[in-house]
This record gives C-alpha cells, sequence and structure tokens, in this order.
C-alpha cells in the first residue's frame, strides 16, 4: 500500500516524538525526579526561610514573587538538557543514523527533538508548579499568555540545545553551555529579584539577557507584574527561535557533526 | 531499470584524502552483488554516500532511477542498510528498534508491529524481543540490525560487512536468509572480508582498491581466470623420499602431507595416477585458499604495482 508523503511525514514525527517522551519517562529518576527535589529546596531555602525576612517584593511576599521564575528556570534548564543529552547520546552511540538513511527530512527531525524538549521542559514545569502548592497559593492573572510564554521558553531553550548537540565532541561540551552560560543567565535573570533594585547601570546591563524578558514575561502571566514591557518578551523569543531553528536547519542541512 | 547506477563518484574527505575517484557501478535489479576491497579501499565511503551518511564531492547516484539529488526522500525508501558498526540505543528494547524504525519509514506501529514479529521469528530473537539491545550477544546484534534494515520491506538491501566476527554455524544460517530474501526479490549488495562468502552467494563483483573499481564482471567469468589452484593433500602413510608428478609443481610439507599446484590445463585425475602408481593413498585433499581469495590478492596487488 503507498503511502503518501504527508502522511509519512506525519507517522515519522510521532515516531519520533514518542520516542523522545519515552527515552525521557523511562529515565524519570534522572530527568524529572532532580528538578522536584532541587526546586522544592530553593521554596523551603529562599521561599519559606530566607524569604520571611526579606518581606515584599514587587507588591508581593517573597515567596509568590519566586514561584514563576522558579518554574521557568525548570523549564528552561528542562527543555533545553533533554534535546542536548538525547541528540548528543543518539550522535554519540551512532543511531541518529537510523534517522539519517530514512526518508525523514532535516525540518522534521528538529522538530521531532523540540518537541520532545518542549514535553519534558512542560511536565517539569507542571511537576514545580505542584510542588510550589505545598508552600504557596496563588492565582494565574493571564492564563493565555502564561502559557503560550512558557510554551514558546521551552521550544526555543530545546532549540538552543539542539545546537549545542550538534556541534558537541563530548558529553563534557553539553555540559558547558547550561554550566556557564545558562545558568548565570537565568539566576542574573530576574528569578530571585526585581531588577528595580539594582543601580542604574546594572539595570541597563540586565535587559541584554534575554531569559530576564521570559522570566519576567511569565511572572506577569501568573502575578500581573513585570519589570519589562510585556510584547518586547514574545518579540524576542520570537526573533529567537526563527534565527536558532534557521541555523539548526542550516546545520542539519550541511551534515555538521552528523555527516561525513 | 536498475537497482543501483553510480557514475563519476568522487570523495575527497577534508583532510583531502581521496577515498572515491570517481568510480561507475551499476546493479541490476535482482542481483545479488559483491563490493570487496582491502580496508580503506572506499566501500564504506560509498555505502555512505548511496544511504546519505557521508556527502559526496561529485557524481550521480541513482536508485531505482531515483536521484538521490533531486528526490532523497524517495530514493531512501528504497534502501535498507546493515552498517558495519553496532548503531542501535542499546537501551531500547528489541522490538522497539524495529517499530520505531518502520515508524521514520511512515508504517504506524499497529502495520509494523506484525512485520517485526515475522522479522523476529524468521532471525531467531523472538525469545528475546523484550530484551535491551545492549543484552544481546554479538550475533544477535547483527541479526537485529538485519531485521531493522528489512522492517520497511526495502528493494535495495545493503550489507556492510554483516558476518564480521559471528560464528560459522550463524553465518550460514544468514547466508541462507539472505538467499531466501533476494529469491524473493530483494536486491542485495554485500561487502565483506570473507571470499568464501562472497563466492558463494554473489553472482555479480566489484573490487575497488584506493577509490577506484579494479575489477566489475559476474563472478563467473572471474573465476574462470583462475590460472592454477593449490591443493593441500594428506598421504596416509610416510611418503617416499624421490616423488615422480612428471610436471605437476608439488612441495613436501611434512613426511604426510603434500602441497600440489594444478593449472588449469591439468586435471585431478592426472595427479591419482601418478600418485597410485607410486603407492601413495590420499586421505583428504582441501584447497589451500579461497579462489576468489588468490585472484583478489594478484588483482590488489597489481593495482598497488600499478599506482
Amino acid at each position: 500500500m503507498m503511502i503518501s508523503k504527508k502522511q509519512r511525514h506525519w507517522v515519522a514525527f510521532n515516531t519520533l516524538v514518542t520516542r523522545e517522551i519515552r527515552r525521557f519517562l523511562r529515565i524519570w529518576p534522572q530527568t524529572l525526579l532532580p528538578p522536584a527535589i532541587t526546586m522544592t529546596l530553593y521554596f523551603i531555602i529562599f521561599g519559606n526561610l530566607i524569604g520571611s525576612r526579606i518581606g515584599e517584593m514587587g507588591g508581593f511576599n517573597y515567596m509568590d514573587y519566586i514561584v514563576p521564575g522558579i518554574i521557568m528556570m525548570s523549564v528552561i534548564n528542562n527543555a533545553y538538557a533533554n534535546v542536548a543529552s538525547s541528540f548528543f547520546s543518539a550522535k554519540f552511540q551512532n543511531h541518529i543514523e537510523e534517522l539519517i538513511v530514512a526518508p525523514v527530512p532535516n525540518y522534521l527531525i528538529l522538530i521531532g527533538y523540540v518537541a520532545g524538549g518542549t514535553a519534558r521542559g512542560l511536565l517539569v514545569g507542571l511537576i514545580v508548579t505542584f510542588v510550589s502548592l505545598f508552600f504557596t497559593s496563588f492565582e494565574i492573572q493571564h492564563i493565555g499568555l502564561t502559557i503560550s510564554m512558557v510554551l514558546l521558553s521551552a521550544i526555543m531553550f530545546s532549540i538552543a540545545g539542539f545546537i549545542n548537540a550538534i556541534y558537541a565532541r563530548s558529553f563534557d561540551e553539553i555540559a558547558i553551555i547550561p554550566t556557564f552560560i545558562l545558568t548565570p543567565l537565568t539566576y542574573l535573570g530576574g528569578v530571585f529579584y526585581s531588577i528595580s533594585l539594582l543601580p542604574d547601570f546594572w539595570q541597563n546591563v540586565s535587559l541584554l539577557n534575554p531569559i530576564l524578558y521570559l522570566v519576567n514575561a511569565f511572572r506577569f502571566g501568573m502575578l500581573g507584574v513585570s519589570d519589562i514591557p510585556v510584547v518586547a518578551a514574545f518579540a524576542i523569543i520570537g526573533l529567537f527561535i526563527i534565527g536558532l531553528s534557521s541555523f539548526a536547519l542550516y546545520l542539519l542541512h550541511k551534515g555538521t557533526g552528523i555527516k561525513h | 531499470m536498475k537497482a543501483l547506477s553510480i557514475k563519476n563518484l568522487t570523495k575527497i574527505y577534508q583532510n583531502d584524502l581521496e577515498a572515491l575517484r570517481g568510480i561507475d557501478l551499476d546493479v541490476e535489479q535482482g542481483d545479488f552483488f559483491a563490493l570487496l576491497g582491502p580496508n580503506g579501499a572506499g566501500k564504506s565511503t560509498t555505502i555512505g554516500i548511496i544511504t546519505s551518511l557521508v556527502t559526496k564531492t561529485a557524481g550521480k547516484v541513482h536508485v531505482f532511477d531515483v536521484d538521490i539529488d533531486i528526490d532523497p526522500e524517495l530514493a531512501k525508501t528504497h534502501i535498507g542498510l546493515v552498517p558495519q558498526e553496532f548503531n542501535f540505543n542499546g537501551f531500547e528494547q528489541v522490538k522497539h528498534i524495529l517499530i520505531t524504525q518502520a515508524g521514520y519509514y511512515g508504517i504506524p506501529p499497529h502495520q509494523a508491529a506484525p512485520r517485526a514479529d515475522e522479522l523476529l521469528h524468521q532471525l531467531g530473537l523472538w525469545e528475546k524481543r523484550h530484551s535491551t539491545a545492549r543484552s544481546l550477544s554479538g550475533g544477535m546484534k547483527r541479526r537485529l540490525m538485519i531485521a531493522r534494515a528489512l522492517v520497511h520491506k526495502p528493494r535495495l538491501l545493503i550489507l556492510d560487512e554483516p558476518t564480521a566476527g559471528v560464528d560459522i554455524e550463524l553465518r550460514r544460517s544468514m547466508w541462507l536468509f539472505l538467499q531466501k530474501i533476494n529469491a524473493e526479490g530483494t536486491t542485495i549488495i554485500l561487502t565483506t572480508h570473507y571470499l568464501e562468502e562472497a563466492e558463494n552467494l554473489c553472482r555479480n563483483i566489484a573490487i575497488i582498491d584506493q577509490g577506484c573499481i579494479i575489477e566489475n564482471t559476474d563472478m563467473k567469468s572471474l573465476l574462470n581466470r583462475v590460472d592454477s589452484e593449490t591443493f593441500v593433500l594428506d598421504i596416509k602413510s610416510t611418503l617416499p623420499k624421490n616423488i615422480d608428478l612428471s610436471g605437476i609443481s608439488y612441495q613436501q610439507l611434512d613426511d604426510n602431507t603434500l602441497e600440489v599446484e594444478i593449472c588449469r590445463d591439468d586435471n585431478l585425475n592426472q595427479l591419482f595416477s601418478l600418485l597410485s602408481s607410486q603407492g601413495i593413498e590420499v586421505c583428504s585433499m582441501k584447497n589451500k585458499a579461497n579462489r576468489l581469495e588468490e585472484l583478489f590478492l594478484n588483482l590488489v596487488e597489481t593495482s598497488a604495482l600499478n599506482s
């Protein structure tokens, strides 16, 4: 029975996404449990113990203020890590060849991996949100904006993780970017504080950090407060998604890191 | 229509290594074709280009008349590849690997599952269907790669040294399986270092060396070119000191072993008559080397001298 190209692509996409989701669910003690534990510690230490002495921030008690940032931080880290480690492992074990020899176009390979990363990012985000309910309660102010921001952020960082994995030649090289770039940018991206606390110069420097926009737009969605205009966050995330995905497709077309 | 047509295929790697120097190759539909060559000759590069794992520098490749540059997806649907190295996710279950691979070819799980079951039975992997791939023995891993390559029913199966490191019993069962699917219509291209394997299975052959095709013919014609064959004879009792084999070249290896070279014009009856007349009884006889092996070595040596 002949199948159309469209049908073939749809089945291939589903196969790839199912495989990716099955992978991170199979190794849940490595993928889902650690963020739940780490973020619980953040809530206990920063939110409960230290936060009670800090008082209000942005018109909210400190625990409520950091919840959106911590959720967004876990989404970003897990979306990135999922694609980076999964695609690099496929390269390392050579089973990326299963995909290259099959009639799966490059854009579908990218979308499949990104969908897997996004799925893990969102699932971890849900778990952390659930954990946060043990420490506080909140009402989401703008549900559509909140969901679209978390979804787009997961997509953006999944693509970034994919590019990292394309270039990586060892497991060390998929840890370098998260450790030395992603984590500092996240911590300095307004997860734990409002940039209005900073001197003018550092406020302006902070505005160069794209994660600041994502965290604040997400916080606006949940709490209704933000240090930056929310429209700017959507513009930045849109530009990054277009730029990064174009670059990833270019690398796949060239065969960088996967073909000889 | 040819199963595979290669014209002027060239590959120069980034380190300036010229792996392929404009090779031409045709494989007919239904053929069982051997692509032989020493290590580093360009076999795997050729296979890599056909299957998109390697980017070519120049030349054209058609798979069942589909240009791999114009419609790579369609070309890929025709090909099944069994690579030299194990390249599956060792942490996945055997059956999952087959169903996932089928999915990449657009076959949904409910259609892929019966096909996977059939292949698992045929290749003796049924009992291991729920095991992770890394827990399989070497021979089972090889068979898993064959099953994976066949799950989408390709018209062209390419096997890059499929029996490397496989014991003789398993190798022979794999030969039977490959002969069966070839008889059912699948075109097969095989690279191997076991020349006995190529001689037994393949109808046509190309020999590649230093990126050039140095021989491309049918197996029968090639084997007819063997000028002489060397046989090792086990003799029942101790050999006499002076043996007269009138013109047949021979060498006494020890008291009970004789090595004789029989030219194409000579015949074995003549040899046995001479031995018998001198009271020498032969217990057993074997070829010193496989015929194709001798030809292969001659061709590769000549090619090296010419270059």
